[in-house]
């Protein structure tokens, strides 16, 4: 197994679904994003979204908590299992579509690619790009972003 | 909260809006980490200060839904917002650790009329977490759209 292989370089996974559930939207929405299209159904039909969705921020931590879980791949390649560490950010982050409440959402991932950190030895910047898709197939979420590994 | 609702007229380039401030707490940042991004650094002090981050640090994007909260406080929920499409970049520069107390600094970068939807427009800003020390932890930048006072009445 090539490291290529473990990060699923130039492969698209599919991380997972997750069901929003207007409960789960609403206590998000309370605790980080109080906007009424987030926390009241009927304040959210008057609004420019029409219908209560999930705040954005909730979209992309459900996004993380997948990315977590699929993260197990056994590795089988030479010396110790590659460590994922802390982020530095994302890019060209796009919500395409809201996420309404009772939507099933289905994210994706896709290993962009992976270098050395001259300032950091031993560990190497992967980036990938992330999807994300209601019932209906229709984009909701993409974006870039970037995850140092600790290899070798 | 002051009795000024914001809309596009009040969002023009150079406009500075300070955020206020969030003291993080370590509850907060194993209640989100637990639920959404359950690594070790954001879990636990010791496994946080034998990591890289060198201290129970918050998940990146508990970070962000701090700042979208400061947001929502400072401006969002007294605002024509019409939403966001998405954000250009954003980084965490540095950990935030629980115990920091982040101050938080919106600068307008530019504003334009929509071409196609009369009313709206759309405003790009910078967003700045600053800890308790003076460094720079989080930064974004992005485009909200705001209806004009007219279209809002």
């Amino acid at each position: 197994m090539t490291l290529d292989d473990y990060l699923g370089i130039g492969e698209t996974i599919t991380l997972g679904s997750h069901h929003f559930s207007a409960e789960a939207i609403k206590d998000f929405a309370r605790k980080y994003d109080p906007q009424p299209f987030h926390t009241d159904e009927d304040a959210a039909k008057n609004s420019v979204f029409g219908s209560l969705c999930a705040s954005g921020w909730h979209t992309t931590a459900v996004w993380m908590k997948l990315n977590l879980a699929h993260r197990g791949r056994p590795w089988n390649g030479e010396g110790p299992k590659p460590e994922f560490g802390p982020s530095p950010g994302f890019k060209n982050l796009k919500w395409l579509k809201p996420v309404f409440a009772g939507e099933t959402v289905t994210f994706t991932r896709r290993g962009l690619d992976h270098r050395p950190l001259a300032s950091r030895p031993g560990w190497r910047m992967l980036t990938i790009h992330s999807e994300a898709f209601d019932s209906t197939g229709d984009k909701v979420l993409e974006f870039d972003s970037a995850v140092l590994v600790k290899v070798g | 909260m002051s009795s000024r609702k914001w809309a596009y007229e009040d969002l023009g380039e150079g406009v500075v809006i300070d955020l206020g401030t969030k003291v993080v707490r370590a509850d907060e940042i194993i209640e989100f980490a637990s639920e959404f991004d359950a690594q070790p650094f954001h879990l636990d002090e010791e496994a946080g200060k034998a990591s890289i981050l060198g201290g129970l640090s918050a998940s990146g994007w508990h970070t962000c839904s701090m700042f979208m909260r400061m947001l929502c406080d400072a401006v969002l929920l007294d605002s024509t917002s019409q939403g966001a499409p998405g954000i250009d970049h954003a980084k965490w520069k540095r950990p935030v650790l629980a115990g920091d107390t982040l101050s938080g600094k919106l600068t307008v970068l530019s504003s334009r009329l929509s071409r196609s939807k009369p009313g709206l427009g759309f405003v790009s800003w910078r967003a700045e977490l600053v800890n308790q020390k003076g460094e720079m932890v989080f930064e974004l930048v992005n485009t909200c759209m705001f209806l004009t006072r007219e279209a809002a009445r």
